[in-house]
């Protein structure tokens, strides 16, 4: 991230000028959008590019030609992956003979869920306290009794396994990166790219270089997961007191001194939170991952989807959730932890060191047990709270659809009709140029001349992709789902800005809504509707509300309390207050927040491919299933990367004019560390 | 620094001694007697997305366990991607393959493949594919079952996902489908929407004929659902020979498909008695729907209706044995 | 090694080697720096020379040496490039051009083994925001040094808790720096800089950002640490009245380049130019001046049974004993009558000061 162009003299005031400004943009805005009507309703339908779900073209053909020829390659780089791919294969499976697989001819792993158990509770109790023992422990036995717990441990495998290495590379890069603009300036752009790509988009890539199987699902993992790491260790390493760094070099430290003793402990909280982001990240692809047969808990939810059984999915989403609790939790205390100890706790006592022994003892027993009888290996089937759930969650979705269906399926069909066929209409049934245009302008109105480039650039290279038409259906969902986020973030988030009271009971939920993997969301909407593109929209919408909301209310919150004041004696009533003074002066982090509501959203609609929200996410799906449509799946791919780069510029340009001096923090920095100032 | 490094150094001394202690002996694991299982081993068997193949694996499965002492891993795979998994080892056996001869020309080597995977013979299921209508349809409008009525019926089947055209629902992206190009070639005022699985069909079906509503929809044959609600089969342009052959110019009906069993080379080659019984087994669309219909219908697991239908019939079971 | 004879009179002796030598020092930040340097660019004020080349010169041309055991002060407002001088000094920037010697060592051709040598054994630095590490004691801060050194543990532990006491930290050694007040924690630094046994101590406003009592309170540590260990000092302030306290001599910095040096009376009764005059306006000269400054030349019918001073006496010091006497102060020096104090000259200016401050 480049720093802030332009910083604007500190004024707080929203004067005339500002508001003209302000106004010659919304009104141009107007001018744009009501010339594109215009100019639709006379070339609708001609020139729009539309290809079919089976058409393909000669780009997607290129592209196939390339899938196949890597397939086939057999060179240095094709070996070398190839070796990685069996070493990574090597390693989980080794975890997996001690934890989920039988290795014949014994019956059982050699490891069963009691040890496990006492493991991970030993575990929790070293890097983050005993408090965390009360939360890892039930949810092993949660995994048990919802029937998941082989499911759950496999999940765990995969993740861990990927954040290890995704660790170990992302942090010494960060590091690099932290010390060396060159690397800096190389890295971010790339980490920039990696971070708006949806998840779903890295699937099909990396089953055409590394097939199917754990192996893939790992790596995969590990690459999705990695650029976190890799973010916040170079901001924790920059961010080191350069004071101290100065004291420290006039003390005569060389350079591994310097970082062993000086910049890396002090570093090490923001590391940490560095280490949770890229752990919560692994989990939502390593979940994802059950379409390249990655082992866990991903495999019983996309079974579920994949022949209607919404309990099915519901239950193993739950054992997700209270996985991604249970990890957040624990990265979070261990980064607590880390600081407390730091400052000498008296956590660090002969107490502790009493129990992690006797902690050491028990968990050996258990794993000895657990080694050696039945019980203590095989979770008892009989206690399990899995299938009522699941029960219930199929009737309750057979009810709320037969019974219901009236206020369902009205709702749906009044949205889609009503509101997103008619978007949908202008996008993508003008001639290509002309909804290229009108984008351009828009981009230039929003971000300047800058985003005027990147949507240049990004709109060139969709039109090259031969997939316009879909790219204009998916950007359409994404929009459209965008502006129902915003409208949800301005109402909550305005609400909680205003209230401590509202903001303390509301901000727990949207902070556990976010660590959730974005697969889960499909879940409970499918229960209320049927799959299709208003389905995939909804859950976007859930997906991306509380990152929007906690942008705005921070926004809200963020207006200086002198200003609030001031304006409160002049006599402002509370809806003067909130429209012309606490909303205008909070539109930096109102663009923020439409920056990340795009890109949560349009990584939801991709996954909504497979739930029938069609377009781009379906190619993708499609091409992921029908290996003669690779090609054009990959093209779709890049498409959306296309999209999400377009989104991101005009949207963080356009934040970066809006944003006031006073708050003018870097968008990524803010963000990744959102969670940590939680 | 002192107490992470004793932590680190506990972990580590946990670790190895659990390792240690996995040697010793004791308690009521045992392991599994030798005598069946010890050439089976394990299978890894592809799930492909339809109850009916389920049914098909997980007989097959549940007898190579209790009968040969084969572990078997079920895994949930699209059909492309199942074939995929032959030469890395993930997978070992396709138990109902529907055609696919461009991922023939890829994997076998009597075709030019790479030779990771190899037929193991037809499975005694017929496959059909075809265009369906809730009975009621067929009765309310006799001539809508030939595809040249369609179009006069296309308003019917409006809905939001299609505009002004009528929607035909496909199932599964991964399933073998022409329907786009039999739409355009057959110059119809219909538009392909994927409903996502064949469950979301099953419903689509059932809500129709429960509610007299409009549904047209891609379906197959073996099929358990079709002996709850008889889907009456739209006809299309005769299938000759080779008039598939081009995907984008195809106007004519599926063909009748022989269903087989795919298997990986290595898994053949291995001598292990799973791959005889792989081989042996053949059953009729009768047998198949039954145990759909068990795991579908019913909602027994599919272990247990496995396990049912193999205690009912003995004797088709005993054929298949090694 | 420069002679030292270009400092003006009545400093450190000039047969001596001096500790610290700068010459012809230049820092100039911005692109293509080192071409700056000797173009008449380097005259421009700062606001062209910014406009013209893109480059802020921070330090000009700065010359002078510092005897061993003398307290030297580098004083400026902020921007006058009190600070990058300091840390030229080690290398902590780079300087421009000139050359810096301390020991005899020439420092600005040093090798990185080098000059990590030299701040490990011979130079320390206290800095204004401490730059302790939050994450360990302060026993352990106090030590850091001679860690990095490769001394053991149980050596640097005594070693540092001796530095400990010594700037009255006792009792403090197992706290964390967060747990201490600002003082306390600047009185850490200042023992993480003594720790390591330097020859020369550089100061960066060591006490600017502390409460003024208690920056009396270190000022006064730094004059009883400096009777006892005897340390060669820089010390870079703002506040003339610290750098009068302090200095044995005073290098006032502006814009970059040396205005004046020499001693605080030197500084406040003949300053080099308005700037100068302007900044020592305020300052209590009786506290300052010695009998030098205000003595006349001998008459043949002076008194001589009044008091007999030295005439590096402040003025304030010996103002109630010349007062007393009904003769006039004889100043000797070396035996030798230099000059004549009366009355007149003793009140002209603690007068002056009583009209000055209220």
């Amino acid at each position: 991230m480049s720093s802030i162009a332009t910083v604007r003299p500190k004024t707080h005031d929203t004067g005339a000028l500002a508001t003209l400004r302000a106004r010659w943009r919304l009104v141009s805005l107007l001018a744009v959008v009501a010339m594109w009507v215009l100019v639709w309703a006379f070339t609708r339908g001609e020139q729009t590019l539309a290809i079919q779900a089976s058409d393909r073209t000669d780009i997607h053909g290129w592209f196939l030609a390339r899938t196949t020829a890597i397939e086939n390659a057999d060179n240095v780089v094709t070996s070398l992956l190839a070796a990685l791919s069996s070493g990574m294969d090597a390693t989980l499976l080794f975890l997996q003979h001690l934890f989920t697989v039988p290795e014949y001819p014994r019956p059982y792993p050699q490891i069963g869920w009691l040890g496990a158990l006492a493991i991970a509770s030993l575990a929790a109790y070293a890097v983050a306290g005993w408090r965390q023992v009360l939360v890892v422990a039930p949810s092993f036995l949660l995994f048990g009794l919802l029937g998941y717990y082989e499911d759950a441990m496999d999940l765990l495998i995969v993740t861990g396994v990927a954040v290890a290495v995704a660790l170990l590379i992302g942090i010494p890069l960060g590091i690099w990166m932290g010390h060396s603009k060159i690397v800096a300036a190389v890295v971010t752009p790339v980490l920039d790219v990696m971070q708006t790509m949806p998840s779903f988009v890295y699937l099909l890539p990396f089953s055409i270089l590394f097939g199917i199987g754990p192996a893939v699902a790992a790596l995969v993992t590990l690459v999705y997961a990695m650029p976190p790491s890799v973010r916040v260790t170079a901001y924790a390493v920059r961010g080191v007191s350069t004071t101290t760094l100065e004291a420290t070099d006039s003390l005569g430290q060389n350079r591994w001194q310097r970082l062993r003793h000086v910049e890396l402990p002090m570093a090490k909280r923001t590391i940490i939170v560095g280490v949770n982001q890229t752990t919560m990240a692994a989990l939502a692809m390593a979940t994802i991952a059950a379409y390249v047969d990655g082992p866990g808990l991903g495999q019983p939810v996309l079974e579920g989807l994949r022949r209607g059984q919404l309990g099915k999915s519901f239950v193993a989403g739950l054992a997700i959730v209270i996985m991604a609790i249970m990890l957040d939790r624990t990265t979070t205390a261990a980064s607590t932890r880390s600081d407390r100890v730091a400052r000498g706790d008296r956590d660090t006592g002969r107490v502790r060191t009493v129990a992690l022994v006797a902690g050491t003892v028990v968990t050996l027993a258990a794993v000895y047990l657990s080694n050696s009888y039945t019980w203590a290996n095989q979770f008892p089937e009989g206690v399990n709270i899995g299938d009522p759930i699941s029960t219930k969650v199929d009737d309750l979705a057979d009810w709320l659809r037969s019974d219901l269906s009236a206020i369902t399926t009205g709702v749906q069909e009044t949205f889609t009709l009503y509101f997103l066929n008619p978007v949908q209409d202008l996008v993508a049934n003008s001639p290509w140029f002309v909804a290229g245009l009108a984008i351009l302008a828009i981009a230039w109105i929003v971000g300047g001349v800058r985003a005027l480039g990147a949507a240049a650039v990004c709109l060139a290279g969709i039109y090259w992709l031969d997939l316009w038409n879909n790219a204009m259906i998916t950007l359409t969902a994404v929009l459209v789902a965008t502006v129902v986020v915003m409208i949800l973030g301005l109402a909550v988030g305005v609400w909680m800005g205003r209230s401590q009271v509202v903001d303390r009971s509301v901000r727990p939920v949207l902070d556990a809504a976010q660590t959730m993997p974005p697969f889960v969301y499909l879940i409970p909407v499918l229960v209320l509707f049927d799959a299709n593109r208003f389905t995939a929209m909804v859950a976007g919408i859930i997906y991306a509300a509380p990152v929007a909301i906690k942008l705005i209310a921070d926004g809200v919150s963020g207006v200086s309390a002198t200003t609030v004041e001031a304006a409160e004696s002049a006599g402002s009533s509370r809806l003067q207050m909130i429209t012309k003074v606490q909303l205008p002066m909070a539109r930096g982090s109102i663009l923020l927040a439409a920056n990340q509501g795009l890109l949560y959203v349009l990584s939801m609609v991709v996954i909504g491919g497979m739930v029938g929200a069609g377009a781009l996410g379906f190619d993708i799906v499609y091409g992921f299933r029908q290996a003669n449509f690779a090609g054009k799946g990959l093209a779709a791919g890049i498409t959306i990367v296309l999209i999400g780069i377009m989104l991101d510029r005009i949207t963080t340009y356009g934040a970066r004019r809006a944003q006031s001096p006073g708050r003018a923090t870097v968008r990524r920095k803010r963000l990744s560390l959102s969670r940590a100032e939680t | 620094m002192r107490t992470p490094r004793t932590s680190a150094l506990l972990a580590a001394v946990a670790l190895v001694s659990a390792l240690a202690l996995t040697a010793c002996g004791g308690g009521d694991i045992e392991n599994e007697d030798a005598a069946g299982g010890e050439e089976c081993g394990t299978i890894d068997m592809a799930i492909n997305p339809w109850v009916g193949y389920e049914a098909s694996a997980h007989v097959v499965g549940y007898v190579a366990e209790t009968k040969l002492g084969c572990t078997v891993n079920y895994k949930d795979l699209d059909e492309q991607v199942s074939w995929q998994g032959f030469g890395e080892g993930e997978v070992d056996v396709i138990i109902e393959n529907w055609g696919h001869p461009e991922l023939q020309k890829k994997y076998f080597e009597s075709k030019g493949g790479d030779g990771s995977a190899m037929s193991a013979g037809p499975n005694g299921n017929e496959g059909i594919i075809g265009w369906y209508l809730p009975p009621w349809m067929a009765e309310e409008y006799p001539d809508i079952t030939d595809w040249k009525n369609l179009n006069k019926y296309s308003e019917l089947f409006q809905t939001p996902e299609s505009g002004d055209k009528g929607t035909l629902y496909d199932g599964d992206p991964g399933f073998v489908t022409n329907d786009e190009a039999l739409v355009k070639n057959l110059d119809l005022d219909y538009e392909v929407v994927f409903a996502g699985s064949e469950n979301a069909l099953i419903e689509g079906f059932r809500k129709a004929e429960e509610n007299k509503t409009p549904y047209l929809g891609y379906f197959y044959e073996p099929q358990w659902f079709l002996s709850e609600v008889p889907l009456v089969k739209v006809e299309l342009p005769e299938y000759t020979e080779g008039c598939d052959a081009d995907p984008e110019e195809v106007a004519c009906d599926y063909p009748l498909y022989t269903l087989d069993k795919i298997v990986a080379t290595d898994f053949a080659e291995s001598g292990s008695p799973g791959y005889e019984l792989v081989e042996n087994f053949k059953w009729t669309n009768e047998d198949q729907n039954e145990v759909a219909k068990m795991i579908a219908s019913v909602g027994m697991d599919p272990e247990e209706a496995a396990q049912q239908w193999v205690e009912d019939n003995p004797d088709k079971v005993e054929a298949w044995l090694p | 090694m420069t002679e030292v004879d270009t400092l003006p009179p009545n400093t450190a002796d000039p047969g001596t080697t001096a500790a610290l030598s700068v010459d012809g020092l230049w820092k100039v930040f911005g692109p293509r720096a080192d071409k700056v340097i000797g173009t008449p660019d380097a005259e421009l004020p700062r606001p062209e020379l910014l406009k013209k080349t893109g480059c802020v010169a921070a330090v000009k041309e700065v010359s002078f040496d510092v005897a061993p055991g003398e307290v030297f002060v580098v004083m400026g407002l902020s921007g006058s490039g009190k600070s990058t001088l300091v840390r030229c000094l080690t290398r902590l920037i780079e300087p421009t051009a000139g050359t810096v010697t301390i020991d005899g060592h020439d420092i600005t051709n040093a090798s990185d083994a080098q000059l990590r040598d030299l701040r490990r054994h011979h130079v320390s630095m206290v800095f204004q925001h401490f730059g302790l590490l939050p994450h360990r004691q302060v026993i352990d801060n106090v030590a850091y040094g001679l860690e990095i050194r490769g001394v053991s543990k149980a050596e640097r532990r005594k070693k540092a808790g001796e530095i400990v006491d010594l700037v009255g930290l006792t009792g403090n050694e197992q706290s964390y720096p967060d747990q201490l007040s600002g003082g306390m924690q600047q009185r850490v630094g200042l023992a993480r800089a003594l720790a390591g046994d330097p020859s020369l101590l550089l100061f960066d406003e060591p006490f600017s950002a502390l409460d003024p009592l208690i920056r009396r309170d270190m000022q006064n540590e730094v004059i009883r640490l400096q009777e006892d260990l005897q340390k060669t000092m820089v010390f870079i302030t703002h506040d003339l009245q610290e750098a009068l306290k302090l200095g044995d001599r005073i290098l006032i910095m502006r814009d970059g380049a040396i205005v004046q040096v020499g001693t605080p009376a030197d500084v406040v009764a003949n300053p080099a130019d308005d700037y100068v005059r302007d900044f020592v306006s305020d300052v209590p000269r009786s506290h300052v001046l010695t009998l030098r400054y205000v003595m006349r030349e001998p008459r043949p019918d002076d008194s001589s049974e009044g008091p007999i001073m030295s005439p590096d006496t402040i003025v304030r010091q010996a103002a109630r004993a010349a007062l007393a006497s009904d003769h006039v102060v004889r100043v000797v020096d070396n035996g030798e009558l230099v000059g004549i104090v009366d009355d007149d000259a003793i009140l002209r200016i603690v007068v002056a000061e009583e009209s000055v401050s209220p």
